[in-house]
């Protein structure tokens, strides 16, 4: 099996950076980290999206990725340790090019909500383009995010997955090397 | 129970840890043990200390029982805490221990079974008289040797499955639960309960295990083999793509025969109680195998009266390292509790005018 | 793999040193300590249980031939891995495959095989010999 690139430059710090990365941008949704900066993903991926999967997906978890990405695929079987799953329905992890269907997602149970899925799904950028505007734990006030790249009926569909809550998938949207979470938790408006 | 923080103590704490480390190195005319002696000479320890620490490593667990000063379950306790500082990179294929290069292997059913009888290095024919000359460091002799047969050395389990005269075991392909992942739950089945007792205290086993002969929950037992060897490791990481072999661990294997009337619709038969272990420990292994089987008769329709027929109590008391820390943690400050019950029982006497 | 997972690190070193040197390599992942849960079976032939782990330590190189080695090692020993790693890429080369088989690999597994074999006599030595008293009357 080719193996041409390597993983992070320092696996125990980079990893934690990364993991304080997608903690702080899930304690406050829609805030933008910088991650992965050094990283040399594999062509299709970007540098974010890359460092969240070293960071969160090993052996012991299940990861779903997107034929977009098929030439990462090897990339994560090695340095995660896990082959990745066909079927997105089970994964603990969903690697998406886009805003993928929630409700065929794993999205937990009432009694181990902890078991749905978080989704990360590479968008054009973050910081600008459509504007949406969150309520939400982690706000206080309603505040605002740009992205572009999430589909025109994102609000719609964000809705129904809000309305399982607890039960829920999580999102981070990657675009570069800047990160944003968007957690199951927040109401979503505009778009 | 309420606990109140207590600030204080760190310079005395300090200084009973130094008075411990001096106390542990002992006199200094004296050589300091190393971990090679402790892995080559103290082989029983070590193994005893891998398997109840749930680590395979006998450097590890020589450096545990050097730390602990020989207190094995303190040794067991330290690999257990190591143990969670590391990631897991792949889970094993079952080991083979069909297959295992034998180093001791006696059944008490067959006296002539394929492959023999092989005593390997075992205390049982020992007078149990102490030995100065050991004392003295005399070095023994080297052991014998004879021709090896190629002949394999089959499972006695294996040899009466065969004829059908014992439970068949076969595997429903279910993925085992795993006790370091998920917090056990009730009922549990029987790859957790074996799980939990590969890691359980060996005195707790064996005492439990020697309930179970003496009538509390009587089940009678032939040692249908006991066997200890090396087991090959093969994993298959998912960058390979195929198995590979790892390394070797030492293994020690007891198969019960228990006698079983049959039911409606199984024909009588023998069933089985199992016991595997790390290292070589024959008692760990059989104490295991004893309440393993007795854990079962609920399942095979027995009267499940006994302690060790019953699983939770059974599951809920084999792990040292638990039981150690609740036990023990009963030297934890109590002076809040204590004072309520204190000013509870002076008013309860003033009330009764004592 | 199994061979080079068994050998002692001095064992290989000094084995190495006779054969040409190494192709250098970058090492992708590792040298870096591990566990492997190791599995029994219910009655020794049923379903799957977890027995325990043991520790393991793996390494990955690539090195300047364009070989990718792995080495999946039981203990904590982080140069025997990343030379075991080393080793294994080198071994996919053609042109070195015969040679580090020869030097290396070969001697090792005639001592590994040795080390069983006497395990196994001594074994064989203290199995039993059963006579029955008929036996001694004839």
């Amino acid at each position: 099996m080719p193996v041409a690139l390597v993983g992070f430059a320092d696996p125990v710090l980079d990893a934690q950076a990364c993991f304080r990365a997608v903690l702080d941008a899930m304690a406050r949704p829609g805030s933008i980290h910088q991650v992965g900066g050094t990283l040399v993903a594999p062509a299709s991926l970007c540098p974010a999206a890359a460092a969240v999967v070293l960071a969160l997906v090993d052996g012991e978890t299940s990861i779903f990725i997107d034929p977009a990405f098929a030439d990462a695929a090897d990339w994560v079987r090695f340095h995660c340790g896990v082959a990745p799953t066909p079927d997105a329905s089970v994964a603990a992890f969903v690697l998406a090019p886009d805003l993928p269907d929630l409700r065929s997602l794993s999205c937990g149970s009432d009694e181990g909500p902890e078991d749905s899925a978080t989704v990360i799904v590479q968008v054009a950028a973050l910081g600008e383009g459509a504007v949406y505007t969150m309520m939400g734990p982690g706000l206080q006030y309603p505040r605002t995010f740009r992205a572009t790249g999430l589909p025109v009926d994102f609000v719609a569909r964000w809705a129904e997955n809000h309305k399982l809550f607890p039960r829920g998938i999580d999102l981070i949207l990657c675009a570069g090397d800047r990160l944003a979470a968007l957690p199951r938790s927040l109401s979503i408006t505009g778009g | 129970m309420a606990y109140v923080a207590v600030k204080g103590g760190e310079r005395a704490i300090d200084n009973a840890h130094a008075w411990l480390a001096e106390e542990r190195r002992g006199d200094l005319g004296i050589s300091a043990i190393g971990l090679a002696q402790i892995t080559e000479q103290l082989g029983r320890s070590v193994d005893r200390v891998m398997a109840e620490g749930s680590v395979y490593d006998t450097d590890l667990a020589a450096l545990a029982i050097k730390q602990s000063q020989g207190d094995l379950i303190e040794a067991a306790f330290l690999l257990r805490a190591y143990r969670t500082t590391l990631p897991r990179f792949a889970i094993a294929e079952p080991v083979d221990t069909a297959n295992m290069l034998i180093r001791r292997r006696i059944s008490a059913v067959y006296k002539d079974l394929p492959g023999g009888q092989i005593l390997g290095p075992t205390y049982d024919y020992t007078h149990r008289l102490l030995d100065f000359a050991l004392a003295a460091g005399t070095v023994p002799p080297p052991a014998a040797e004879a021709i090896a047969p190629e002949a394999a050395m089959p499972r006695v389990a294996d040899i009466l499955g065969q004829e059908g005269l014992i439970e068949a075991h076969t595997d429903d392909g279910r993925e085992p639960g795993d006790l370091t992942r998920e917090p056990l739950r009730f009922p549990a089945t029987r790859d957790v309960r074996l799980q939990a007792l590969a890691r359980g205290d060996e005195g707790f086993l064996l005492a439990m295990g020697y309930s179970t002969q003496r009538g509390y929950g009587g089940s009678h037992p032939f040692v249908g083999e006991l066997r200890v060897g090396d087991c090959n490791i093969e994993i298959t990481p998912p960058e390979i793509g195929f198995a590979i072999d790892i390394g070797d661990v030492m293994l020690t294997e007891c198969a019960l025969v228990n006698q079983f009337a049959g039911s409606k619709t199984v024909p009588p038969q023998f069933t089985s109680g199992y016991g595997l272990t790390f290292g070589h420990a024959e008692r760990k292994a059989m104490g295991m195998a004893l309440v393993d089987r007795a854990m079962r008769a609920e399942e095979l329709g027995e009267d499940a009266n006994a302690p060790a027929q019953n699983i939770e109590f059974m599951l809920y008391h084999s792990d040292n390292i638990e039981a150690t820390g609740f036990v023990e943690h009963l030297k934890l400050p109590h002076y809040v509790d204590f004072q309520s019950e204190l000013e509870t029982i002076r008013r309860m006497r003033a009330e009764t005018g004592q | 793999m199994a061979v080079l997972a068994r050998a002692k690190l001095a064992q290989i070193t000094a084995l190495v040193a006779d054969v040409a040197p190494l192709p250098s390599h970058v090492v992708l992942r590792g040298p870096e300590n591990g566990l492997v849960m190791l599995r029994g079976r219910a009655g020794g032939a049923g379903g799957r249980f977890n027995l325990g782990e043991m520790t393991v330590t793996r390494c990955t190189v690539r090195n300047a031939d364009g070989y990718v080695g792995h080495a999946y090692i039981q203990g904590r020993e982080k140069p025997l891995a990343a030379l075991a790693a080393a080793l294994d890429a080198a071994l996919q080369d053609p042109a070195r495959h015969d040679g580090l088989q020869t030097a290396v690999i070969t001697p090792l597994a005639n001592a590994q095989a040795a080390a069983r074999a006497a395990i196994a006599r001594r074994a064989a030595a203290t199995k039993v010999d059963f006579f029955t008293l008929s036996t001694m009357r004839s």
